[in-house]
């Protein structure tokens, strides 16, 4: 199937969304009446000038309560704590004195990412891929890939912007990033409420869709940046087989960090670019099968690298 | 050595990128210099220090989904706080001072501290000081003369936190006023009171404690208190030089008077 991977991730994506939603869902009855409460908006009662404290507190059904948090920090089933590693970087800079908890979610993540997935992350998780998904998908429709003239920022920025921002964290005390990250806003106003974070996002989609091809991810964000230095040894990868390619180079025009498949035309190779996402868009493109998703094996990609 | 054409792009191209990241760099301290100095908003009970809680906080809105009131929000971009800490409003909502703080028990970072709310190993959610109630006299209609006291019934500390000053009223000769008091050492700042006022907009507000309290310094003691002169223990034992002009010298040609 042509889609197979694409539908995989919009089934992940939107389902985690999902899940972290319903588990802030909650109601509440004031007077023998049943309001349901989303993303903790109350005006529908609150406007009514019926207190809370004259109803009954509110009622959430633990069986919904897969997900607790966000995606900076979250619990699963309320047992297992999972960290966002730049924002808890961001804060040990700052200089905050962390709970336990932080700290064990911060590996959890990193055991997870570190050993096997890498940069999916923004494949398969980050909301704001839905976002640059479709500007993508907009500036292929429009054919704007060949038309507008792109700024340029360089693939490494992002490298840039993460150290920038360890280095704000540790002048000014505070996670700056998070003051500023699309990918809370949209995350956090999916689950709590939008509020002006939506002109973030938008901020977001205008400039990749406007101004440079797979701008925000693949040259700006700094925690796909970190998801690539964690995933850098990640065993999860895409392998292409020369033999089968017949170079029409379908793939490097989808990949939206097609530096990583400079291989691509020249010879066999697993794709070790910590850059790639991991997304398998280049897998169904290819009308050959000469990529696929595979184990690296990593004794051997240490001799090669030797 | 003559000029390398690439090699003069390269360079020109790092210059660049180094000049990007300053002028983006400078951008975003200015933003997160007025983001962090401006707040009037309050932090949930048990909120360590602002500063320090700003360094904690992972902002991942667990105490919101906790709290059985709907009190805590998430800060949005503009407003007022860095975004996605959480606050409360309290004339739309106050807190409720849970027994269990439950807000406080979910925090997986510790920037709502357990310790700060715990006395004798027992969790005592009145010992949070989100904020402090201040009254503002003109428009109370109980400094008016008027008869009201819904504040002071609202207060969970009552008569201790907020309590009544009784006064004559002269105007009439006859009713007293039943003026509403905060005192500051008590008032948790829950603003159950702020939500309870009947004025049109609330006439008794509940503020962050740094922006309203005072400091007496240790210029001044009471005299009359014996525990007050302790605050002398940390006085700076520094003595100002005094003036060796003369009175009438600092009078008569005090040039920059
Ligand atoms: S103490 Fe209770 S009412 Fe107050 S913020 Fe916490 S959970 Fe909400
Ligand atoms: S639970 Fe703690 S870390 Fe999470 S948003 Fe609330 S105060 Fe911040
Ligand atoms: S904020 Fe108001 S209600 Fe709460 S303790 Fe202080 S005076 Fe009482
Ligand atoms: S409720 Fe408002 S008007 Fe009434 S006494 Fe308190 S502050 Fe004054």
């Amino acid at each position: 199937m042509k889609y197979r991977f694409l539908i995989l991730r919009r089934v992940v994506q939107v389902g985690i969304l999902v899940l972290f939603f319903v588990g802030n869902f909650s109601w509440v009855s004031i007077a023998g009446k049943n309001y349901g409460v989303y993303q903790g908006d109350t005006s529908v009662f609150i406007e009514d000038s019926r207190n809370l404290a004259a109803g009954e507190s509110k009622i959430t059904n633990r069986a919904m309560h897969f997900f607790q948090g966000n995606l900076s920090s979250s619990k699963i089933f309320g047992v297992i704590p999972m960290s966002d590693p730049l924002a808890v970087a961001q804060l040990f800079l700052a200089g905050g004195a962390l709970a336990l908890d932080i700290y064990i979610g911060l590996i959890v993540v990193l055991v997870i990412y570190g050993l096997f997935l890498g940069r999916a992350y923004c494949a398969y998780v980050c909301p704001v891929n839905l976002v640059v998904d479709f500007a993508a998908y907009l500036r292929r429709k429009f054919g704007l890939n060949t038309l507008v003239k792109q700024i340029h920022i360089g693939r490494n920025a992002k490298y840039g912007i993460l150290f920038l921002t360890l280095v704000l964290c540790f002048i000014f005390g505070i996670a700056v990033f998070e003051m500023i990250s699309p990918i809370s806003m949209l995350h956090r106003g999916i689950v709590f409420g939008m509020g002006a974070g939506f002109f973030g996002i938008l901020a977001v989609f205008l400039f990749d869709f406007l101004l440079l091809k797979n701008g925000f991810c693949g040259h700006i964000c700094p925690l796909g940046a970190t998801f690539s230095l964690i995933g850098k040894y990640s065993i999860w990868r895409v392998k292409y087989n020369f033999e089968k390619c017949t170079q029409c180079m379908q793939c490097v025009q989808i990949c939206p960090e097609n530096q990583v498949l400079h291989n691509v035309g020249r010879k066999s190779a697993v794709i070790d670019g910590m850059a790639c996402i991991k997304c398998g868009r280049c897998i169904e493109v290819c009308n050959d099968n000469a990529l696929t998703y595979g184990i690296a094996n990593l004794i051997k990609r240490r001799q090669n690298e030797v | 050595m003559g000029f390398d054409e690439s090699r003069r792009r390269s360079l020109l191209k790092m210059t660049q990128a180094a000049g990007m990241l300053a002028v983006g760099g400078l951008i975003w301290s200015a933003y997160i210099y007025e983001a962090k100095a401006t707040s009037l908003l309050l932090l949930p009970p048990g909120a360590k220090q602002k500063d320090e809680f700003l360094k904690s906080c992972i902002k991942c809105g667990m105490c919101v989904e906790a709290c059985p009131y709907y009190t805590l929000k998430l800060a949005k971009p503009l407003d007022n706080l860095p975004v996605g800490v959480p606050y409360f409003t309290p004339r739309d909502i106050p807190c409720y001072m849970c027994k269990d703080v439950p807000c406080v028990n979910v925090c997986p970072s510790g920037a709502l501290d357990k310790e700060l709310l715990t006395d004798n190993g027992r969790l005592d959610v009145n010992k949070s000081r989100m904020g402090v109630a201040i009254v503002d006299t003109k428009n109370c209609i109980a400094y008016a003369g008027i008869q009201c006291d819904a504040c002071y019934r609202a207060c969970p500390l009552i008569d201790k936190a907020l309590y009544l000053e009784y006064k004559r009223n002269d105007r009439t000769g006859k009713h007293s006023f039943l003026l509403p008091m905060v005192d500051n050492d008590v008032c948790t700042g829950c603003g159950k009171c702020e939500r309870a006022c009947v004025t049109e907009i609330a006439s008794i507000t509940v503020l962050p404690r740094d922006v309203v309290l005072g400091k007496m310094g240790t210029n001044y003691i009471k005299g009359w208190d014996k525990q007050d002169e302790s605050r002398l223990k940390d006085a700076s034992t520094q003595i100002n030089k005094t003036s060796k002009d003369k009175a009438t010298d600092y009078l008569n040609s005090g040039g920059d008077l």
